[in-house]
């Protein structure tokens, strides 16, 4: 008689044996990590949304987006030195972001080992998930190169060769003036917009925040919030490139041969 | 040979006799129990609260399943509800009323003592589930809400929406699975039951195959629980999960237990109609159904016109023309009957011409859509998701199905079979529901077994094996045991013939209802009884199992429905014997003037148990007489 | 409104067939699938395909199934991609070929999770729920010592929502359904069961962390996606999951020595 040992399923994912001190034992679980995932993600949410409020100010020239530049490294003067309370933020968001990347990185590797090898051979017919949400990592991905990018272009500068240091405007206009960078930001907003409307759901979820009183507009904030952001950050390129901004129409600027020499009131005043 | 059946059952008063027996047993101390090994097969009501129970206490249990998990038993698919006397809507209900209507319900063919003894326990089921977080239907007051069910005269059944088996047993699963957390209790799922070993007379174990891998093992107790439900699917057809099956109380009949009244059948009115031959069981449509339906055939049985085109002249209301008073509520059985009595003048309705309306028209006129809606919505969907007929529009079709047998393994007062060491729970056993059972008992009493009745009776059979060890497994009964049960399997695996396991359920399934289902007499009887042996001759020469024994379901069946074969037959002869109507048994020889069960309680106040004498020989009759001292006997009307 | 039709439709076959202990491939079943009546249930013209099988020398093709009411939970096959099948709130059992067309091709799969292997053809192990279960899915209640059950009132409310969360048939849609293959809606479920519950009250934060961390010994993470509840024969809600992760935050943060559970 043909007979096999039976055999147990064993965990996927076995715990480690000794109980780690417990704010590693709660970043250990799922459930903890998307808890820090939704809380990083929150502070991420209110510096894009911050940050699109703040381009704005392109619109009203030069001379207003480098005056709130210069706002912004002198926050909280003189409670804090100058600059300092822009660092604060500055590693305040550092560490999210690093939360936010690591913990998706970590939930995806978790969740690669929860499935079946091959998966299903037939083509899934997804009833609720929606591009936002399957796209979630891409998105991720997507976005994490696109900051990296987007740091090198407008803060250090050394991806933009006409870069001036605290010269915002200046900086912006002659970055998005070059057809193949605005496309590139125009991609990597989409995806952030994308992005943003699960994010934005999902985390009322994450954190546990429900309430059938407000659960039906979870959905509509979401939308209405990546749709702002979006909307905002895309009409930055958009406007550059169809000239409604531009450095000649602004009595800021100096352009020279058709390049822009400088746009700064302030410039070489600050730093960072 | 088997002596005199001795029933166990206390003296004194009535309601007083559980609580003085349960002193009178004798205890086992807890620091002793781990001393002790019991197997629990089942994990259905019965089962589960059994082994939460005694792990709980301090035993070492096995339990065994052959679903994959234990929480798929049967007794998740009860919807109505869980009788209890507790009295809550103060509309006369007592401890004493519960087990008056038990046993009035049963036809008076159960033992007054038991039903007792199961309305007193009734009480302390809803505690316990209430405690276990079973979600029952509440008022807005938060107390709990009672509702009537089954034609009872009170509000004593509490349920959780028409789920209420599913929270019973989700109940007593999770608390059996703290039990296994905590390693009092061993779970073997995938694992069936094939045999009951033993020895010198005594059960000490059981004979089991894993069901992924094939293999064959024996393990050894001091005492061995059945609680393995009924044997509804000797029929084929019924509303009995697919696995249900029989195997374990009949393989433990053929090692000596006695089979007490296999042929009480309760068939249940309202069921969906079969669609087709390939039909392969049949749903259940809640009874709370016929307070507004009117059933319905056409006058003419070669009507075919959509039944809104059938005036009302050319209708014939059977159960109101001949009930008046009753009208649509009559009993169970005797809706049944009726029904079956209009399908065979040929007067049955629907494509296959076998079933009868039950049309909600005049209600939904009378009250209008929203209410029958608020009442029976549910229902109404689970009717037209399974047939695609709206019932709103257009009548239901509805043809009786059986549901439940009160038959099983006999037992004592203290739930142990004639074999010593072995007993039976829940719908395994014969006890407590007479010839028919009222609605919404079955999950009463598979508690009142596991919970609150077991662990008494249990301890005195135990306390009598301390400081003796199990039965060895590898003595000779059990390596003999293994060997039948391994030869069996081999044999159907060898067979290789033409016809499938299905093939033959259903032929047997076709004798049985046709001969010993709703109505029952001599010569179809007698017909049935020179059928099944022929049948089951073809099925140990023609069946085509494939395959080999690892995980291999045409080859579980085969074994089930072997059994189903020689208890189809005792079936069958108990029913030829009982020469009465009663209950769910209605014999067509006996009955009264106006087609009512005519009971014989002269000669045949007694619970019938039958012992096996080896394949082919007749099995022998005991007799256990029926006392009754509390109720009287008295014949229904319903005119 | 076609009540038993005489029609018949045949539908192509294409079935994941996996001996024990082998490995598995999709089989197409053309022959085996035609005259097939639309008021089968699926698991009925799973049937029919098997006695032909049979008659044809072949083995069965082997799922799992019982009630056949949608309600104990065994059977449960990825079926055109969608877990239980095309029809809302139904289980596979409940499913009727009412639902597919004549010549309609359909794709039967077992559930695929690395925590459910697969036994045999549409057959899974789905013993890891047990084990979650086990970890905390009851409220300790022994035998006997339960106080009368009208003493404590259950608000109308909470024990509506309970049993909504108790509907789980632990069937397996969720994780089948789930991208991550994550449990979250079935614990969730039990455990709002539990704890949304005067009487789940005393273990509520031990619960909740020891059913989480057994669920996720053996299952992914939430994404949110909502493809569980889409595929849940019982309609079991997400909502349930975000009381989930409330309940296991406040567990970290709470001093459940002076404070108690709730």
């Amino acid at each position: 008689m043909q007979t096999m040992e039976r055999q147990r399923v064993a965990p996927v994912h076995p715990r480690p044996r000794r109980p780690a001190p417990w704010p590693v034992e709660f970043y250990r679980s799922t459930v903890g990590m998307k808890w820090v995932m939704a809380v990083s993600g929150i502070f991420l949410m209110g510096y894009v949304f911050l940050h699109m409020l703040g381009n704005l100010k392109l619109y009203m020239g030069a001379d207003d987006i480098n005056h709130y530049g210069e706002f912004l490294r002198d926050l909280l003067v003189p409670i804090f030195p100058r600059t300092v309370t822009l660092w604060l933020l500055r590693i305040g968001l550092i560490l999210a972001f690093f939360f936010h990347v690591h913990s998706a990185y970590r939930l995806t590797r978790i969740n690669r080992r929860a499935r079946a090898e091959g998966g299903y051979i037939s083509k899934r017919d997804y009833q609720a998930a929606t591009i936002a949400s399957r796209s979630m990592r891409m998105t991720g991905v997507v976005i994490l190169l696109f900051v990296l990018w987007h740091l090198a272009d407008l803060t250090w500068g050394t991806a933009n060769p006409d870069f001036v240091r605290g010269d915002v405007y200046r900086n912006v206009v002659a970055s998005f003036e070059r057809p193949v960078v605005s496309l590139i930001y125009i991609v990597a907003n989409i995806a952030l917009g994308l992005h943003l409307f699960h994010g934005a759901w999902s985390m009322f979820q994450s954190l546990g925040l429900n309430n059938p009183r407000w659960n039906s507009v979870r959905r509509g904030f979401a939308a209405g919030f990546a749709g702002i952001v979006m909307v905002g950050n895309l009409s930055f390129p958009i406007a550059v490139l169809t000239g409604v901004i531009s450095a000649d129409d602004n009595p800021d600027c100096r352009v020279v041969d058709g390049v822009i020499e400088t746009c700064e009131l302030y410039a070489g005043e600050g730093e960072g | 040979m088997i002596g005199e059946l001795n029933s166990k059952v206390p003296s004194g008063p009535i309601e007083d006799r559980w609580t003085n027996h349960k002193f009178d047993l004798r205890l086992v101390a807890p620091n002793n129990r781990r001393k002790f090994q019991v197997i629990i097969v089942g994990t259905g009501l019965a089962g589960a609260s059994a082994a939460a129970t005694l792990g709980e206490q301090g035993y070492n249990v096995k339990v065994f399943t052959y679903h994959d998990t234990p929480r798929r038993a049967h007794s998740i698919a009860a919807q109505g509800g869980i009788n209890a006397a507790k009295n809550y809507k103060s509309d006369g209900d007592s401890v004493f009323r519960l087990f008056y209507d038990t046993i009035k319900g049963g036809d008076f063919r159960s033992r007054e003592s038991n039903v007792y003894r199961l309305a007193e326990e009734s009480v302390n089921i809803i505690d316990q589930a209430v405690a276990q977080g079973v979600p029952f239907a509440r008022e807005y007051g938060g107390l709990l809400d009672n509702r009537s069910f089954g034609g009872a005269q009170v509000s004593r059944t509490f349920y959780a929406r028409g789920q209420t088996g599913q929270q019973l047993l989700l109940g007593a699963y999770q608390q059996m699975m703290r039990q296994v957390r905590q390693g009092t209790v061993k779970l073997y799922t995938r694992t069936e039951m094939l045999d009951l070993v033993v020895k010198d007379g005594v059960a000490c174990g059981i004979v089991v195959r894993d069901l992924v891998t094939g293999q064959v093992t024996s393990h050894s107790a001091h005492a061995v629980l059945l609680c393995t439900g009924g044997y509804g699917n000797v029929f084929y057809l019924s509303t009995n999960a697919k696995y249900s099956n029989a195997t374990a109380i009949w393989r433990a009949h053929r090692r000596g237990a006695l089979f007490a009244n296999p042929c009480f059948t309760q068939i249940h009115p309202t069921c969906i109609p079969a669609s087709d031959e390939f039909q392969s069981k049949l749903t259940l449509m809640s009874e709370s159904l016929r307070n507004d339906g009117r059933i319905w055939v056409p006058v003419d049985p070669d009507d075919t016109r959509p039944p809104d085109q059938i005036p009302e002249s050319e209708r014939d209301y059977f159960l109101e023309r001949k009930y008046p008073s009753f009208g649509n509520l009559v009993p169970r059985d005797v809706a049944s009957r009726n029904a079956k009595a209009v399908v065979d003048q040929g007067r049955g309705v629907g494509p296959l011409k076998n079933g009868v309306y039950l049309d909600f028209s005049s209600a939904i006129e009378r009250i209008g859509v929203e209410k029958i809606r608020e009442r029976y919505g549910n229902l109404f969907d689970m009717y037209e998701r399974i047939t695609d007929e709206n019932p709103y529009e257009v009548p239901m079709r509805i043809y009786p199905a059986v549901h439940y047998t009160m038959g099983g393994l006999w037992v004592d007062y203290n739930l142990m079979s004639n074999v010593p060491g072995l007993f039976v729970l829940g719908e395994a056993n014969f006890s407590d529901h007479g010839a028919n059972r009222l609605g919404a008992s079955a999950l009463m009493q598979g508690l009142a077994d596991g919970y609150f009745i077991i662990s008494y009776t249990l301890a005195d059979y135990l306390a009598g094996l301390l400081g003796t060890d199990p039965v060895p497994t590898d003595d000779p009964v059990f390596a003999d045991a293994e060997r039948s049960v391994g030869d069996t399997v081999a044999r159907l695996l060898s067979i290789k013939g033409t016809r499938s396991v299905d093939h033959f359920h259903r032929e047997l399934g076709k004798i049985m209802w046709d001969h010993c289902g709703m109505a029952r007499n001599k010569a179809g009887l007698e017909k049935a009884l020179s059928e099944i042996p022929a049948l089951r001759e073809e099925f140990w020469k023609d069946v085509r199992v494939l395959g080999g024994a690892a995980l291999n379901q045409s080859l579980e069946k085969a074994t089930r429905v072997a059994d189903f074969f020689e208890l189809g037959e005792l079936m069958v002869r108990d029913a030829l014997h009982r020469e009465e109507s009663c209950g769910g048994h209605f014999r067509e020889e006996h009955q009264t003037e106006d087609g009512e069960a005519l009971r014989d309680d002269e000669n045949f106040a007694y619970v019938a148990a039958w012992e096996w004498t080896g394949k082919g020989n007749e099995p022998v009759l005991h007799r256990e007489p029926l006392k009754f001292e509390y109720v009287t006997p008295t014949q229904r009307s319903y005119k | 409104m076609s009540g038993a039709s005489n029609e018949t439709i045949d539908v192509v076959l294409h079935v994941w067939r996996q001996p024990p202990g082998g490995e598995g491939r999709m089989v197409t079943y053309t022959e085996e699938a035609k005259g097939i009546s639309p008021d089968m249930s699926f698991l009925e013209m799973l049937d029919v395909v098997n006695e032909r099988l049979i008659a044809k020398g072949e083995e069965p093709i082997a799922f799992e199934h019982d009630c056949r009411e949608g309600i104990c939970g065994s059977c449960g096959m990825m079926i055109n991609g969608q877990p239980h099948g095309p029809q809302k709130g139904t289980a596979t059992c409940q499913l009727h070929m009412r639902e597919f067309r004549d010549g309609d091709e359909i794709y039967v799969e077992p559930w695929r999770a690395r925590a459910f292997p697969v036994l045999r053809d549409l057959i899974v192990d789905r013993s890891a729920f047990d084990r979650i279960i086990e970890a905390g899915g009851y409220i300790t209640a022994p035998t006997g010592s339960a106080p009368d059950a009208n003493l404590i009132p259950v608000p109308k409310e909470a024990a509506d929502a309970a049993m909504d969360a108790a509907a789980c048939i632990a069937c397996g849609a969720c994780v089948a359904a789930c991208p991550n293959n994550a449990a979250h809606l079935f614990t969730a479920a039990k455990l709002q069961h539990l704890n949304l519950l005067p009487q789940g009250q005393a273990e509520r934060y031990q619960r909740t962390v020891a059913m989480v961390e057994a669920m996720e010994e053996y299952f992914g993470s939430c994404t949110m996606h909502g493809e569980c509840q889409e595929a849940c024969p019982k309609e079991i809600s997400v909502d349930f999951i975000a009381y989930m992760n409330r309940d296991f935050v406040k567990a970290q943060l709470k001093n459940r020595k002076l404070a108690g559970q709730t």
